[in-house]
């Protein structure tokens, strides 16, 4: 069943993404000459409805969490643009950038190095409401109080330090600080994976309860398709700083098209003993970000590779039939 | 069941405690299990749950002091490996049982090439030339799938890919013909297609040279790939056990359930049941049955007073809960046990 306010007209788009490349130098030699560029992220659009996720999945090195940071601006993009409720990311002033980022939160991987060890739990959820003069003395006791039962935590933590907590309660104070100032939009980067199996499913029940309540749009990163197609509504597999099949994510699941998405499916360890899998691997290993194979990246991996695959570039287009599930491989076009 | 002749490696009993400044940590308690030859036993737990102290107990590498083993036995063939002399056991590690560790990276030396790293276990286990060790080496190589290994063998770890690391690492552990390999969450820091690749190529050479494995893992996925037999930890404790598809059919334990519960499929993206609660520290586990404080059948006085032992339910099939008996009604109703 579908909350009413999560049917998002057509129009509705939060953050809009547009050919989006982050390039990373690299230096050698004595002068730091530049040699070349880690493409990390390689030209990638998307457009994020509210009150919507989109799942990003790829495997390490794919360009995922780069591109979760670039349109936060924690990295600077070497081109494109992000638009967040219309407005351009990269193009407005430091003091709008600093209004515009209480809407724009993120939730990292590791609750263990994303909180400050000699800050108390109040300290830590209370910075972002210090830091924007939202909420001071009394009122932000309460605020704090609050955000910690949103979380689920009881409100008399906020005396204590991260090391007192388990691994899931930390990652329950990293969201809880993502949503001090009440934001729109959060990027979730890998906020599960480094949870044993039974906080896993609490993490992620939790994010989707705060989505319902507080209408939050998230970008989802993760390695793990079973756990962003659980989230999702739409899902775009990455590989080599591209988008190559994007859909909504029973379709994605349902119908994958591209043979990456293919592979990465079968890879999937079964669910049960018993049922049967034909493997479908790709070849090799990923190849290195500085030196992308020409024409369409997977393609030396590929076991459906043609003539033309090494040398066409295929683009991100809706397949026959399918006009919300994008995907780039001379297959379809 | 298993003739008692085909056992390779009965744990019987055993317990492992580490006496800190905090207290007494009950790592391992009472934990009994067999591995038939060429046969892959997983033990399943989230972390903490004893898993990894039950590997190293075997392979009596606890650090002492904090930590003993302080009861128990543990059996290789017909070898008592907790009364054996130390330099006995130096010849046991490595030799007839081999380790492969979660993240390659660490558990390779940076400064040696790969080829030197995989001699110097033969050249010590096998009392053979170099020349010869070199042989064995290139050939186990090659048999990991890793290409072109009479150039690799110069090569140093961090030359290599994660999945081409840890193919080193299975080559290090195999390359004596251990009788058994305990693999500790081997493909954990690997990516998807590349865990494939390696638990493909786990059963291919145990199907080849036929060594028995012992997995230790979080991820019932990689238990459905390649286990034979699983024992599932808690607090210290095996809560269940079973052959690999009784426990996916129909486990009793409702601990196990909730594991299922919570993972989520491609298959059934319905709404993930979570077991509320976290895992207890070893240094407080709960009076009476361990996980009573987050289960949904604890009846809060039984359950909580009493620890249930493992009772045999069906062949093969063993449980420790007061209520297995209602969690398999329930399942036959088509009743949730976790909402």
């Amino acid at each position: 069943m579908i909350a009413p306010e999560r049917i998002a007209k057509p129009d509705d788009v939060l953050l809009e993404v547009r050919d989006l490349r982050t390039h990373f130098p690299v230096r050698r030699g004595l002068l730091g000459r530049t040699v070349g560029y880690v493409k990390a992220v390689d030209g990638i659009s998307f457009a994020l409805r509210r009150g919507r996720t989109l799942g990003l999945v790829g495997e390490s090195g794919c360009g995922k969490t780069t591109a979760g940071r670039t349109i936060l601006r924690l990295i600077p993009a070497t081109s494109g643009t992000v638009a967040f409720e219309g407005r351009s990311v990269f193009g407005i002033a430091p003091g709008e950038l600093r209004q515009m980022r209480r809407h724009m939160q993120i939730i990292f991987q590791d609750p263990y190095g994303s909180l400050n060890p000699r800050m108390t739990v109040g300290g830590i959820i209370g910075e972002p409401l210090r830091v924007h003069g939202v909420a001071r003395g009394r009122e932000l006791e309460d605020r704090v109080a609050s955000l910690l039962e949103h979380v689920g935590l009881a409100p008399a933590y906020r005396n204590r330090y991260p090391h007192e907590f388990s691994g899931g309660q930390r990652q329950r104070i990293g969201i809880a600080r993502a949503l001090a100032l009440d934001p729109k939009f959060i990027v979730c980067d890998e906020p599960v994976s480094a949870l044993d199996v039974s906080i896993q499913a609490q993490i992620l029940t939790l994010l989707e309860r705060l989505q319902e309540e507080l209408g939050l749009t998230y970008l989802f990163i993760a390695h793990d398709l079973a756990v962003v197609s659980h989230i999702s509504d739409d899902v775009a597999v990455m590989y080599l700083g591209r988008i190559v099949e994007q859909a909504p994510a029973d379709r994605l699941y349902a119908n994958p098209l591209h043979p990456y998405t293919k592979c990465l499916m079968s890879a999937i360890p079964r669910a049960n003993p018993r049922q049967a899998k034909s493997r479908i691997m790709p070849r090799g290993e990923v190849p290195s970000a500085l030196n992308p194979p020409p024409g369409c990246p997977f393609h030396p991996r590929c076991p459906w590779a043609m003539e033309r695959c090494p040398v066409e570039v295929p683009l991100l287009l809706p397949a026959a039939d399918e006009p919300d599930h994008l995907v780039s491989c001379h297959l379809y076009h | 069941m298993t003739q008692s002749a085909d056992i390779l490696l009965s744990v019987d009993g055993l317990t492992t405690r580490f006496f800190t400044d905090e207290g007494v940590s009950y790592a391992v308690e009472d934990v009994s299990f067999a591995i038939p030859r060429s046969r892959t036993l997983a033990l399943v737990g989230e972390s903490g749950c004893g898993k990894t102290v039950t590997a190293l107990s075997i392979l009596r590498l606890i650090p002492d002091p904090p930590g003993r083993i302080v009861a128990g036995s543990v059996r290789l063939g017909a070898t008592d490996l907790l009364r054996l002399p130390e330099d006995e056991m130096r010849r046991v590690r490595g030799n007839r049982i081999s380790m492969v560790f979660q993240e390659p990276m660490t558990s390779l030396n940076p400064v040696f090439t790969i080829g030197d790293q995989i001699l110097e276990a033969v050249v010590l286990h096998k009392k053979v030339g170099r020349e010869e060790a070199t042989r064995q080496t290139v050939a186990m190589l090659h048999k990991v799938g890793i290409p072109d290994p009479e150039s690799r063998i110069r090569e140093y770890p961090h030359q290599m890919s994660g999945g081409m690391r840890q193919r080193v690492m299975i080559a290090m552990a195999l390359v004596c013909g251990p009788e058994l390999v305990i693999a500790d969450e081997p493909t954990t820091a690997l990516d998807v297609t590349i865990q494939a690749q390696i638990l493909d190529l786990l059963r291919s050479l145990q199907a080849d040279i036929g060594m028995s494995i012992l997995l230790i893992t979080h991820d019932l996925g990689v238990v459905a790939e390649i286990a034979h037999h699983v024992c599932v930890m808690y607090a210290g404790r095996i809560v269940e056990e079973a052959d690999v598809q009784e426990l996916f059919d129909n486990p009793l334990h409702p601990y196990t359930v909730g594991l299922f519960r919570s993972r989520p499929s491609l298959e059934h993206r319905g709404p993930l049941a979570a077991i509320p609660g976290t895992v207890p520290s070893p240094l407080a586990i709960p009076p009476g049955c361990p996980f009573h404080p987050r289960c949904p059948l604890s009846d809060g006085a039984k359950c909580a007073a009493d620890r249930p032992p493992l009772e045999t339910h069906a062949a093969g099939h063993t449980a420790a809960c007061w209520y297995a008996g209602r969690v398999a009604e329930m399942r036959t109703r088509g009743e949730p046990l976790y909402k």
